[in-house]
């Protein structure tokens, strides 16, 4: 070939979508921004509606613990003070330990059924765990507050009799029912089935060739799991521990029932004084005013920008590492 | 096409000496020098996946400190051959098998064997390179100590003999705190060989080691191959006859005509190529089929 | 010909490894008993604890003694994640008895006949009904789906076959819209629709929230359906001559059609038992509600709420009842689920 070849520049290859494809793909595409603007509308609706609080309150609404709000006889609003800083507290307290627990656990029987279970076990488990992810929360609720309420008081007992003198684990005046801690261990059973199953899928794409040539180096087979499948999952399960925090954060009725709400910030997991947004929401809603509903709509749009948070977190985390840890 | 020895000579310049030279020194060599152990024998192996019967009968000895080839056609059980000897077999659900492998004259499918000491005896290479991801080179080489957890004197020592004579160091050595996936497929295979050689195992099992790599890169193994075997017992299942007769002292055929595969013969490689006993030999290593 | 060679697994446990196993385990269960009786421990936790250490301990121990440290790492591995799952299943278990246990005895004939209008929740339990729970709840999920299939699918279609230049950040937006919590979801109703159009409870409110809950659910299922419906159908109907939409409609869904089916069941699955949005939004009436765009609905998870929240033995009885089937509607959408997908794969 000479130098001097031309070379072509690409063609653009270009059809003319027939009309019935061009309204197929309209439709679809508008379809597909549905979740766009659902979102979008939920975030300008509630910040529409609690606009108003939001003003008045300032920044105290998320530094402040009161919420208070006093009428006269014909219901007008005479003084109000929104602060939901004791039900954030409360939120990321309960959904914390909720975490903490259910990330060993689940990622302990995820390995369990990926590589210990024989397979006839495996099948069964994988059913009944992804059968439990499907489970009204409501479920968990009242299960929660009748069965493993006092078995977890119990549990909180014994914590704070031998690890007390963690300030965490400091119960200051003694009082232990509806704790934080009974909350959060109901999410965290709420929450296991769920990280088990993303677990799960993960560890289950650890690269095959890469798990022979560990035990063909003489590895047990955990010596093989922290070698290759830790390594490989690490991400995906951090993914899944954040999406796991983002349901528990969100999670109402299954608080609500176990959780004794009070507005005052406690940063001891095991006081029986929490808050949580979502239960303020239902618990605030049935007699409030026009004007405290606007205070629960503030509430509802903190609560969903910080489940947004947590959630844009968790997709972050997996892509980021997702491409370095192939 | 060019398949004996003969005219292997005359193909590959790079070969430092004849492959019948080779051939003939090991096979003066009475003991060997400085290979450990007394090597491996198969007994009557069999093997099934499920009802599916692969591997029908092979006894096969192989010397301390010899080459040996496994040559035939696809699907004839080569590979399921080989990982029956280090117990990789047993990973592929519904397997079974029958039959004895002695290594230094133990069994070691015997009841209360260990089977991750097994595995450190034998080592493996695969058919396609598979460094772990997650570690650096220098890290991949020594992974063999950290999951047996072996305790070894002199870590770097260690390090820089297993990629020298991986033939690797030359290219490794400024950047061993790379990533493993940095390298080349060539240098990837090199790099799992080191890892091999590392936690020092008397027999090397290597299937197909070449078979996803570029002529240039299968050269250099094949050298690597040649050094090594001084010092262990080599077995390496290939497509490549060529392959065979220039790093081979043996050759074993193994055929299935839709059975079992079975090994039909096996001797020292040059006999293979120039006067094999079986008919079905000499077809296939002259080209006639496979 | 010698002897034919019969298949063996050298590598399978030996009956005298089970004994070995067996021993270990009753070993440990003696010395938890023990170990429990001797201190001032008590309790089924402390049983359980103690069980799984002293099962670690003395697997861990043996396998050092026969086979070295890495083998006794890897047998108190064992034992820490079959404790994993044990935990994880364990109270599965407990929800099933408790739920079958103290919801029996609130079934009784008239429960599917009858609804709350005549009778409060602290009545007898022969009285009254979840007719209207029924009703409401079946009207709910025909609204949502109504809305969620088209819209989940379509963003499933537009992941999947438009694979517009928008791909990526929709499917990141699916994924934050599961994220978003129910109440959330029943507020923003509450404000957008029922608080400026409607201005009173009905089913359509509830269904509207329920249809945000459901759409990512539906949209990620299907678009994991699609994805499995190999390239080549596509082509080969594009290659015929086919528009891209009637490629799509008439291959591509066709062959997806039992996968789809499987999204649109989790998608009810994962409303059937929504609870904190039917609290803002349906008001949760106690008789049947003909008109699904007027008038407060009731539906199971509000009955068992209220239910719940009234505190009477009677009302606890009812909760529990209604709790029962509700895990069994759950239960049977799960099935029906499975087998489709199962078929979807054999297929």
């Amino acid at each position: 070939m000479s130098t001097s070849t031309v070379i072509p520049s690409p063609r653009e290859i270009s059809t003319e979508p027939r009309r019935s494809d061009k309204v197929f793909r309209g439709v679809v595409s508008a379809g597909g921004f549905s979740s766009l603007a659902i979102l979008g509308l939920i975030a300008i609706f509630l910040a529409y509606r609690g606009f108003e609080v939001l003003k008045e309150e300032g920044l105290g609404f998320i530094i402040n613990a009161e919420w208070t709000i006093t009428q006269d006889e014909s219901a007008n609003v005479v003084e109000s003070d929104f602060g939901l800083a004791a039900m954030l507290v409360g939120t990321i307290l309960c959904a914390l330990v909720a975490v903490v627990i259910a990330v060993p656990i689940s990622v302990f029987s995820a390995l369990y059924l990926n590589f210990y279970a024989p397979n006839w076990l495996k099948k069964i488990l994988v059913a009944v765990i992804d059968m439990m992810a499907a489970f009204p929360s409501i479920l968990f609720g009242i299960w929660g507050f009748l069965v493993l309420m006092p078995s977890v008081e119990y549990w909180g007992k014994l914590i704070n009799k031998w690890l007390g003198w963690i300030p965490l684990f400091e119960v200051k005046p003694y009082f232990l029912s509806r704790s934080p801690f009974v909350a959060g261990v109901v999410l965290a059973i709420m929450i296991i089935p769920i990280v088990t199953s993303i677990a799960r899928e993960i560890f289950a794409q650890a690269p095959l060739d890469r798990i022979q040539a560990a035990f063909a180096l003489g590895a047990t087979r955990w010596a093989m799991i922290k070698a290759v499948v830790i390594p490989h999952g690490r991400s995906g399960v951090v993914g899944g521990a954040m999406l796991g925090l983002g349901r528990a954060m969100g999670e109402t009725v299954a608080v609500y029932t176990v959780l004794n709400i009070v507005f005052q910030i406690n940063w001891h997991v095991l006081l029986g004084a929490g808050g949580n947004v979502a239960s303020l929401i239902i618990l605030k809603f049935g007699e409030a005013n026009l004007y405290e509903i606007k205070g629960l709509m503030a509430a509802g749009l903190v609560l969903f920008l910080l489940t947004l948070a947590v959630n844009f977190l968790a997709d972050f985390i997996v892509k980021r590492t997702g491409k370095s840890g192939r | 096409m060019i398949q004996t020895p003969e005219s292997e000579k005359t193909m590959s310049s790079t070969t430092p000496s004849s492959l019948a030279s080779v051939a003939s020194a090991k096979a003066e060599r009475s003991a060997p020098t400085s290979a450990q152990g007394t090597g491996l024998e198969a007994r009557g192996i069999h093997a099934w996946f499920g009802k599916n019967h692969v591997l029908s009968n092979i006894n096969l000895d192989f010397a301390a400190g010899s080459v040996t080839a496994l040559i035939g056609p696809s699907g004839c059980g080569k590979s399921t051959f080989i990982r029956t000897l280090n117990r990789m077999h047993e990973f592929i659900p519904g397997a079974a098998m029958a039959g004895e492998v002695l290594l230094d004259g133990k069994d070691v499918y015997a009841p209360g064997v260990d089977v991750t000491k097994i595995r450190l005896q034998v080592g493996m290479v695969f058919q396609k390179p598979n460094p772990f991801p997650s570690m650096t080179i220098g890290e991949n080489v020594l992974s063999g100590l950290k999951l047996a957890q072996l305790k070894v004197h002199n870590k770097d020592e260690l390090l820089e003999s297993c990629l020298v004579r991986a033939g690797l160091w030359n290219e490794v050595k400024d950047r061993l705190d790379a990533h493993g996936g940095s390298l080349s497929g060539g240098q990837q295979q090199r790099l799992c060989i080191a890892r091999a050689l590392a936690v020092s195992p008397e027999v090397l099992l290597m299937d197909e080691p070449c078979s996803a790599l570029d002529p240039g890169s299968t050269l250099r193994i094949e050298e690597t191959i040649r050094e090594l075997s001084d010092s262990m017992t080599i077995i390496i299942v290939t497509h490549n006859m060529q392959q065979a007769a220039r790093v081979s002292d043996y050759t074993a055929f193994f055929l299935s005509d839709g059975g079992p595969g079975e090994m039909i013969e096996v001797a020292t490689t040059s006999e293979i190529f120039s006067k094999p006993k079986d008919q079905r030999t000499e077809n296939y290593v002259t080209g006639r089929f496979g | 010909m010698t002897a034919v060679a019969t298949p063996q697994k050298p590598w399978a446990k030996r009956p005298s490894d089970r004994l070995r196993e067996i021993a270990l385990l009753l070993g440990a269960i003696i010395f938890s008993f023990v170990f429990v009786g001797a201190t001032e421990m008590k309790g089924k936790l402390a049983y359980a604890f103690v069980f799984f250490a002293a099962y670690g301990v003395l697997t861990s121990t043996y396998a050092f003694i026969s086979r070295g440290a890495p083998a006794a790492k890897d047998a108190f591995v064992s034992t820490l994640v079959s404790l994993g799952a044990v935990l994880t299943v364990v109270p599965m278990a407990s929800i099933l008895i408790t739920v079958i246990q103290k919801g029996v005895p609130g079934l009784h004939l008239g429960l599917f006949t009858n609804d709350m209008s005549m009778a409060t929740s602290t009545d007898p339990i022969a009285t009254g009904g979840i007719l209207h729970a029924i009703t409401g709840t079946l009207t709910l999920v025909t609204l949502a789906l109504v809305m969620s299939i088209p819209l989940g699918i379509l963003t499933a279609l537009y992941l999947t076959e438009i694979k517009g230049r928008f791909a990526g950040p929709i499917r990141f937006l699916v994924q934050a819209m599961s994220g978003v919590p129910s109440i959330v979801a029943g507020l923003f109703i509450l404000s957008a629709v029922l608080y400026t159009i409607t201005k009173e409870y009905s089913a359509l409110m509830g269904s509207l929230a329920l249809t945000i809950l459901m759409i990512p659910t539906i949209a990620r299922t299907s678009e994991e359906v699609l994805l499995l419906i190999p390239n080549d159908l596509r082509e080969a109907g594009t290659a015929l001559g086919g528009t891209q939409w009637r490629t799509v409609a008439m291959i591509v869904v066709p062959a997806a059609r039992s996968g789809l089916m499987t999204a649109i069941i989790l998608g009810i699955a994962r409303i059937a038992g929504e609870t904190a949005p039917l609290v803002l939004l349906t008001g949760g009436g106690d008789k049947v509600n003909p008109n699904p765009f007027s008038g407060a609905v009731g539906s199971l998870p509000y009955y068992i709420w209220r239910s719940f929240n009234a505190g009477s033995p009677e009302a606890m009885t009812r909760a529990w009842a209604g709790l029962l089937v509700l895990m069994v509607v759950v239960f049977i959408l799960f099935i029906a689920a499975r087998s489709l997908s199962n078929r979807k794969i054999s297929k």
